[in-house]
């Protein structure tokens, strides 16, 4: 028969018990924090989309949106265009900059030279200054929807259709849309060859 | 505070008596002062790496122009600098601290969890190695600066960066077991009658520590593994070509960079509010403000990060958010430190060495926080960013900030660790020369910030020669004196001076009520606490 546990016996069986149960939730809590770190990252693309800090702009909008055309009012929109280190490729916009009615669709042309003696892949990434305008440049169509493949030598023109939502604030008289080029050749291929892989596996049958 | 000394009344048979023999004992300890002791040494030696490195940077900024290092190793040296003495003397000179400490202040026989405070000191020995082998791999170790900013860390990193974020993850996890150990311990293993508001003051300041360091360690190590995938796995977390954010990195990396700042200088409020009443020989005034003034800076720690970054391009709104909160973080510190004051004010002062290195934190880590509330005002923060007045100000909250007090506390525990007491003359030799070392070297670099030096940079413009070789012989001044540290420890563990159990006559709490040196077992039975 078991003697019955002394109170200090048990006082040290309740303190075991206590430290395993603070164990297991504070393990738990540094999981959950691991995760809510990762949380972090579709956190900060919502946050930056809807206050549209960081310039980012959203992505395609339909034919419709914002279609009331203000004639009583100009908004100048700028292009700019950077290529990011390493990108050897000739990326200008083919006008400056446009004066337009809040609420028209304009189309501008970007035009893009690959001056390498390789085909290669690039992504231009867009950003509106001030930040406070990034929500109300609507875009129906644009080539940074998409990534480019050039050949070689290949040059290109590329579209921009967008209009200036109506409700644009009253203060912003300019817009400034900066395109930056990156060079995504390499992963490019990576999924390319993965796609390759797939489809490869798949005809052998 | 009183305890019923019938310790030696019969009690549990796991009780080995005596420590093993050999590396074993060290290898397979489970005892919280061996392994305390060995996070202490730990942290020693990583303190002298960290602190061999600083001298490098200092020697090739003695003059403008490059004499000694590459600028590619010089880049090496400031970031293992940085990633060493935060993550690698520090932090574990905390938790060796926490480990001494805590059972023998809340009158607990051991830590919570003592299997795991075992692995959790000796992973770190192999993260540090694997970080330090960096240097010697192709391409060199890691070169991105302590805060390792993407792209630098991902797209422009040399190949070693991989096993730099196995080193952090290591480290990481290493200081979660840590916390956790030192919550469950704090909140379960308290001697009866040990009510939390009778907390001392170093319990407190870690526990509080130990749930930032919970709540922000992961978060560090998803960022690191964010890294990790964006190198090797073609994702795009940091990479603007592939939709990712650079600046993302930026706001991740301080939702942690930022608690940590306060992870390093807690548990030093801690220390200091031990030793300014033992040598004031008052109690603490304000025990309350202080718990609360605690709990209030790691609530506003976790709604500052941003302050980092005035530069990216907030919007007004953020810019004016973050100013005023970062700001708001005075109010705490202040009660903290008119505290202090005031225990000290019309007590019966005298001035031991860990009482000089307590007043020496006091002022130079107010001095630390004042050039802190500049560099939170966001307009003034445009002109200071990254240049040296951030370099002095984040040196001056942790070298006389963290690090005195780490040293303060060694000299306080000193005679209960070893059982002798410090040479008194040597311990005062260490603290002149280390506070005229500290501001020889820091307090020019406030000059050179404001003059426009950049930070991180092997040469300079001629203007700013002379108070850079100010500095250099500053920190040649304060690197060499913690060698005396090294010394008057050696020879204090080797001392016969015999220490009384409590060798400061105004010292309370039940850390005085066991023998010096402390036994391998104590409080096997709690202590009774009224």
């Amino acid at each position: 028969m078991k003697p019955n546990p002394t109170p200090a016996q048990g006082r040290e069986q309740d303190k075991k018990q206590a430290n395993q149960r603070t164990l297991r939730r504070l393990l738990l809590a540094s999981v959950a924090m691991f995760a809510f770190g990762f949380l972090l990252v579709p956190l900060y693309d919502v946050f930056c989309q809807i206050t549209g800090l960081n310039g980012k702009t959203g992505g395609a909008v339909s034919e419709h949106q914002g279609a009331q055309v203000d004639a009583t009012r100009w908004v100048t929109v700028q292009f700019l265009t950077n290529t990011n280190a390493d990108m050897p490729w000739l990326f200008e916009p083919l006008q400056h900059k446009v004066k337009v009615h809040p609420g028209e669709i304009t189309k501008v042309s970007f035009s893009v030279l690959n001056p390498a003696l390789k085909p290669m892949t690039a992504q231009a990434v867009p950003s509106v200054s001030p930040s406070e305008g990034a929500e109300y440049l609507l875009k129906t169509q644009c080539f940074c929807f998409e990534q480019q493949t050039l050949a070689a030598g290949a040059h290109q023109e590329m579209t921009l259709l967008f209009r200036v939502d109506p409700n644009l604030p009253p203060h912003i008289h300019t817009l400034t849309l900066a395109y930056t080029l990156f060079d995504i050749s390499e992963t490019h291929a990576i999924g390319q060859m993965a796609q390759v892989g797939i489809n490869g596996g798949l005809s052998y049958e | 505070m009183s305890h019923s000394s019938a310790q030696a009344s019969a009690h549990s048979e796991h009780e080995h008596g005596q420590p093993a023999k050999g590396l074993t004992r060290w290898l397979y300890t489970t005892n919280h002062k061996d392994i305390g002791t060995l996070y202490l040494w730990f942290s020693f030696a990583m303190f002298l790496t960290g602190g061999c490195m600083a001298l490098v940077i200092r020697s090739e900024l003695f003059q403008p122009g490059l004499q000694l290092v590459q600028p590619e190793f010089f880049n090496q040296m400031t970031t293992l600098h940085g990633l060493i003495m935060v993550f690698g003397a520090v932090m574990p000179a905390f938790v060796g601290l926490a480990n001494w400490m805590i059972p023998l202040m809340v009158g607990a026989p051991d830590m919570a969890l003592p299997r795991m405070n075992n692995l959790s000191f000796w992973i770190l020995p192999f993260a540090f190695a694997m970080l330090l082998s960096t240097l010697l791999m192709e391409g060199g170790g890691p070169n991105f600066g302590w805060t390792f900013y993407a792209p630098l860390s991902t797209t422009y990193a040399p190949p070693s960066v991989t096993f730099f974020i196995f080193s952090v993850h290591m480290m990481g996890i290493s200081s979660i077991m840590g916390a956790i150990n030192v919550v469950a311990t704090t909140l379960n293993m308290r001697a009866p009658g040990m009510t939390m508001m009778k907390m001392p003051l170093f319990v407190w300041t870690w526990l509080i520590t130990a749930f930032l360091l919970i709540a922000v360690m992961p978060v560090l190590a998803g960022v690191i593994t964010m890294m990790l995938m964006d190198i090797h796995f073609g994702t795009s977390f940091f990479n603007a070509g592939g939709g990712g954010d650079p600046v993302l990195f930026q706001h991740l990396f301080w939702f942690f960079g930022h608690p940590e700042v306060y992870i390093m200088i807690l548990p030093a409020f801690g220390i200091i509010s031990h030793i300014v009443p033992t040598f004031s020989r008052k109690r603490l005034f304000g025990y309350a403000s202080m718990v609360y003034a605690t709990a209030s800076i790691a609530f506003l720690s976790f709604i500052v990060w941003a302050h980092h970054m005035f530069t990216v391009g907030l919007p007004l709104a953020g810019e004016l958010f973050f100013m005023y909160s970062t700001m708001l973080i005075a109010v705490p510190t202040g009660v903290k430190v008119f505290n202090w004051i005031s225990t000290m004010f019309r007590g019966s002062l005298s001035f031991e060495t860990p009482m000089l290195f307590a007043i020496g934190f006091i002022v130079l880590f107010t001095i630390g926080g004042f050039s802190g509330l500049m560099l939170a005002i966001a307009p003034a923060d445009f002109q200071y960013h990254d240049t040296y007045f951030v370099v002095a100000h984040f040196h001056y909250v942790l070298v006389p900030g963290a690090i005195f007090s780490i040293i303060a506390g060694a000299y306080y525990w000193l005679p209960k660790w070893t059982g002798h007491m410090v040479d008194e003359r040597l311990g005062r030799w260490h603290f002149w020369l280390s506070i005229i070392g500290v501001n020889l070297t820091f307090f020019p670099m406030h000059f050179l910030g404001l003059a426009g030096m950049p930070r991180r940079i092997p040469d300079y413009a001629l203007q700013f020669a002379d108070f850079n070789m100010i500095a250099s012989i500053g920190g040649f001044l304060f690197g060499f004196s913690q060698l005396l540290f090294l010394y008057i420890v050696i020879k204090c563990i080797r001392s016969t001076d015999q220490a009384p159990d409590k060798p400061w006559e105004g010292a309370e709490g039940l850390e005085w009520q066991v023998p010096s040196p402390a036994p391998y077992h104590t409080f096997s039975t709690p202590p009774k606490v009224d």
